[in-house]
């Protein structure tokens, strides 16, 4: 075989059936690309070559390459624990901790077969929307090295897009799967919340916090969804319900045929009167899309869901006060590294310190404003406030799902791609990158993003939500798309590296 | 800042130097002059933005604490092993014992 970096998963599974070619020999196509590409992209913070080839030789060995998901090489975002191996979440605080046990969903592609290639860069703690906040240096756009690939799955979309795993899991709290699929023109979809277990998923938000698929293509992107979704007894807000047929949704989406769909396109993100903030481009690629739809038999038409522009300032009160909550855990007594422990201080003194040089300052910004929004006096106006507010917004989709439509669509981000460095001192500036993702977060709805085309000649995504649990149209709709627009966007991206 | 209750919330404070250290110590977070000085000036601007959400006519709006309705699971209660102390305890800054070893926890009067 010539390339097998530049297969689907699903040729990749046909080659293997067909015994074309090995596990072994696709994981080292991956290894040596790995090598070869990601000293300038900074995708990867942890890859061990020599266990994944030995695990790849297993499959091959049990014969099982090409059956489901065996044999097929995976990408994880370092914010999934991982037996054995490193696990950082982009911080100095977990730096050199090997994790004792598997989140589920990296016990489900192993026990699927997968081989796990490594772990990716992100934003510390997944708070960011560029992953310039990693503390272990940035990852670049594979479409342009001096722009960010995304955040705060950045490096997982960096290392699907540029060919150094075939797919990649990323998390999705407020837009981080979604955002980073939508810069490097790749699929992304943030699941229903509670659809996807959350054991092993170091918490940043826990009511916002879902892990989701990244691929090239949607039909990948269902094939993984597949192998990760379903109740576990193990993480207290797991759904009891079946997996959406994702898969199935995917090959029937890719027909074409949308007759009888219902259709919104959202105005507050992007329509009339709301169009401040986002590229030009952008809406013409997105309105391009949705005129795709229309051809393929969907009736199209505009919905207004008022509250959406309180999402941001909602999101970004409830989520830096759950991650205050959340990351108080790391105090630098089980787990990490132990700052100033040297028997004259006390443990407060030695949590204080290792916190201080443990945290990098987005994090320390956000257990700031969280504990302030948290604290007596100031909880009603702040995070009460906020979680009506959240209330508002499901009420908007609920109306527009009960009523009107089957999906909603908008842009998955306002802007392409930006250059790195451009928005790392102004946090309003970076946090407005999310405004098109957040809604679906704050009502736990499931979203994904699908390449619809080039801006300035960098990938722009279309985002379609759903209600929650209909997982199934975001796939089917996005398949669409995807047809209509015959070859996926990152085939551009290897022409012209050729 | 204060941590007295009933602020005037239509008018929030701005958070100054003070007022970020004293959340920084409650949040066993040390922090430096120069974080001080720069984390001020940006969660200045980030909390005149967060404050939108006051605008929100909620009267009778109840909050939504998390997406999906769901109410408390309970493990059947039955005995399941745990994570073997060894390779918990491997991954520790300090162990002793087979236990965490931490800094002291008291002060030297108490």
């Amino acid at each position: 075989m010539s390339d097998l970096t530049a297969l689907s998963v699903v040729e990749l599974q046909q080659a293997l059936s067909a015994g074309e070619t090995t596990s072994v020999e696709v994981t080292r196509a991956h290894l040596d690309r790995i090598a070869a590409e990601d000293g300038a992209l900074g995708a990867y913070l942890h890859v061990d070559g020599e266990a994944a080839l030995r695990r790849a030789g297993e499959i091959d060995a049990a014969g099982t390459a090409g059956t489901g998901l065996a044999g097929i090489p995976v990408a994880l975002k370092d914010v999934f624990v991982t037996e054995g191996v490193p696990t950082t979440s982009g911080s100095r605080i977990l730096e050199g901790w090997r994790p004792p046990y598997d989140a589920t969903v990296a016990r489900r592609l192993k026990d699927a077969g997968t081989v796990l290639l490594g772990k990716t860069n992100m934003d510390e703690f997944a708070m960011g929307s560029s992953t310039e906040n990693s503390a272990y240096g940035p990852t670049r756009n594979p479409w342009d090295h001096d722009r960010i690939p995304g955040g705060s799955s950045g490096g997982s979309s960096a290392a699907v897009a540029g060919r150094l795993a075939p797919f990649a899991l990323g998390t999705d709290t407020g837009g981080s799967i979604r955002q980073p699929a939508a810069v490097t023109g790749l699929v992304g979809h943030k699941p229903t919340y509670g659809s996807v277990s959350r054991y092993g998923l170091i918490a940043f938000s826990s009511s916002l916090d879902q892990a989701g698929p990244m691929a090239r293509t949607v039909l990948d992107a269902a094939l993984l969804h597949e192998a990760i979704g379903g109740h576990d007894p193990r993480d207290s807000t797991s759904i009891d319900a079946p997996v959406p047929t994702v898969v199935e949704a995917a090959r029937r989406g890719a027909g074409g045929d949308l007759a009888g769909l219902r259709v919104g396109v959202v105005r507050e993100l992007g329509g009339d009167g709301a169009r401040e903030g986002y590229d030009a481009g952008v809406l013409e690629r997105v309105a391009e899309a949705v005129a795709l739809l229309e051809g393929a038999g969907a009736e199209v038409r505009e919905v207004s869901c008022p509250s959406f522009g309180l999402a941001l300032p909602a999101y970004y009160l409830i989520a830096p006060s759950e991650a205050s909550s959340n990351l108080a855990r790391f105090e630098g007594m089980r787990f990490g590294i132990r700052v100033g422990d040297d028997g004259t201080r006390d443990i407060d003194e030695v949590m204080a310190l290792t916190r201080e040089q443990g945290f990098g300052p987005e994090v320390k910004r956000r257990i700031i404003l969280g504990t302030y929004a948290l604290s007596a006096g100031y909880y009603d106006a702040y995070y009460g406030q906020a979680q009506k507010v959240r209330t508002l917004i499901d009420r908007d989709f609920t109306a527009a799902f009960d009523d009107d439509v089957d999906v909603l669509v908008s842009p998955t981000s306002p802007t392409v791609a930006w250059p790195i460095g451009a928005r790392v001192d102004d946090p309003l500036a970076m946090y407005a990158a999310d405004l098109c993702t957040l809604p679906a977060s704050l009502a736990g709805v499931p979203a994904i993003s699908v390449p619809c085309g080039l801006s300035e000649g960098l990938p722009v995504g279309l985002q379609v939500m759903a209600p929650a649990l209909a997982d199934d149209r975001c796939y089917r709709v996005a398949a669409a798309v995807e047809a209509a627009l015959g070859a996926p966007l990152t085939d551009r991206l290897a022409e012209r590296a050729a | 800042m204060s941590s007295e209750p009933t602020p005037d919330t239509a008018a929030h404070p701005a958070l100054d130097r003070q007022d970020i250290a004293h959340l920084a110590r409650l949040a066993r977070l040390a922090v430096t002059d120069e974080e001080l000085d720069r984390f001020a000036g940006q969660l200045g601007a980030v909390l005149d933005a967060v404050a939108q959400v006051q605008r929100a006519d909620v009267a009778d709006v109840v909050p939504t604490t998390h997406a999906v309705p769901l109410t408390n699971v309970l493990r059947a209660d039955v005995a399941t092993p745990s994570l073997p102390r060894d390779a918990v305890l491997a991954g520790a800054p300090a162990a002793e014992d087979d236990r965490f070893r931490v800094p002291r926890i008291l002060g030297e009067e108490a």
